[in-house]
């Protein structure tokens, strides 16, 4: 008995386990996407933090230890999004011929994102400074938290909200797009991009790869634009 | 790969490097997109060069690879950040059901205006095209 918990004492201090965990975790979520023929709801991402967080709940493990394993695995995001640039040449012919429905549904998603948070906000008596974490909420978390904190809102809140974004759209995306019946996989992976941020992107990369690469645009683009936009939007709060 | 995987780092520490000094709101990962696009560029626009003064890695389709093997796993990627958000659900608790429907209504209104406004201007100018 105490052998047994000297092991765990001493592996649960290890990276080892946490990455092995984090790893294990995801493969079986991929399993259950597979076996469910890429159902949104069985979204690996979902399925993958639930678990995780699962065996972190039971074992009582303090976030930070787990994160001494899992930040090789969270590392891998940023370039990851480098390699985004492979697809994007890959299709650049397609990407170039639709410069402008993108430019189009770029501005037009932006606006949209942002003023239907702040307005929906504003209905339900929405404090402001979280109506200012809100605002951000379709961009990629290091850039949302930026934006929120420059704004005045809090960082923690608008990353969790970013979050719940992402899982969002990538659980309702393939279901909505059926129900509009678009068929354009340009248009439906750069609506997951720029709506659900990295989580629609991964979303759309197990769909189509031509999706994934109008998603990856959508999720650079789309940061830019609405840390340029947020602070006028929220300017009309009052 | 450990030519492919140094280059894709290289980019994005180039880019981190260009987004705090200029300070501009974008991510150091989508600068290092953009340098690595423009690399791929002028690699292919100059292959017979590139062949004779690159790593081999850099221009047989090894990079490409690694870069697939990372983006098929973009998923995972996610895991260690989401599951540190769901120690911190109690920010949202505070605020109740709202903050909930808002962000589900305000994503979906989102993602429809996106798709249909790329629809249809792409179906305007097809027809722009054939008139």
């Amino acid at each position: 008995m105490t052998g047994d918990f000297a092991v765990w004492v001493y592996l649960s201090r290890t990276p080892l386990l946490w990455l092995t965990v984090t790893l294990v975790a995801y493969v079986v979520a991929d399993r259950i996407a597979t076996a469910t023929n890429r159902n949104p709801l069985a979204n690996p991402v979902l399925v993958a933090i639930a678990l995780t967080a699962a065996v972190l709940e039971v074992t009582r493990t303090p976030y930070a230890t787990y994160f001494e394993g899992a930040q090789f695995v969270h590392f891998l995001l940023g370039p990851a999004t480098v390699a985004l640039a492979f697809p994007l040449y890959e299709y650049r012919a397609t990407v170039l011929r639709a410069l402008a429905p993108m430019l189009a549904a770029l501005v037009v998603g932006s606006v949209v994102a942002l003023s239907s948070a702040l307005t929906l906000g504003h209905l339900f008596g929405v404090p402001r400074e979280v109506i200012v974490s809100l605002a951000p909420k379709s961009v990629t978390t290091g850039v949302a938290m930026g934006i929120a904190q420059t704004l005045g809102g809090d960082p923690t809140l608008a990353a969790v909200i970013v979050m719940l974004t992402g899982m969002t759209g990538g659980i309702l995306v393939t279901p909505l797009m059926n129900l509009l019946r678009i068929r354009d996989m340009r248009a439906r992976g750069f609506a997951a991009g720029l709506a659900a941020h990295g989580v629609g992107t991964a979303r759309a990369f197990q769909v189509d790869v031509v999706a994934g690469a109008f998603a990856g645009i959508a999720l650079g683009l789309n940061a830019f634009l609405t840390a340029m936009l947020a602070p006028i939007a929220v300017s009309f709060l009052r | 790969m450990i030519i492919g995987l140094t280059l894709i780092l290289a980019a994005q520490l180039l880019g981190e490097a260009l987004a705090r000094a200029t300070g501009v709101p974008v991510p150091g990962p989508v600068i290092g997109m953009a340098l690595l696009l423009v690399f791929l560029v002028v690699r292919d626009r100059y292959a017979r060069v590139a062949a004779k003064i690159l790593p081999p890695p850099l221009v047989n389709g090894q990079l490409e690879g690694a870069g697939r093997g990372l983006l098929a796993n973009l998923s995972l990627m996610f895991v260690p950040a989401g599951a540190g958000i769901v120690g911190r659900l109690d920010v949202l608790a505070v605020h109740g059901a709202a903050l909930a429907v808002i962000v589900v209504v305000s994503t979906l209104t989102t993602l429809a205006a996106t798709a249909l406004t790329f629809v249809w201007v792409s179906r305007w100018m097809r027809s722009g095209e054939g008139a």
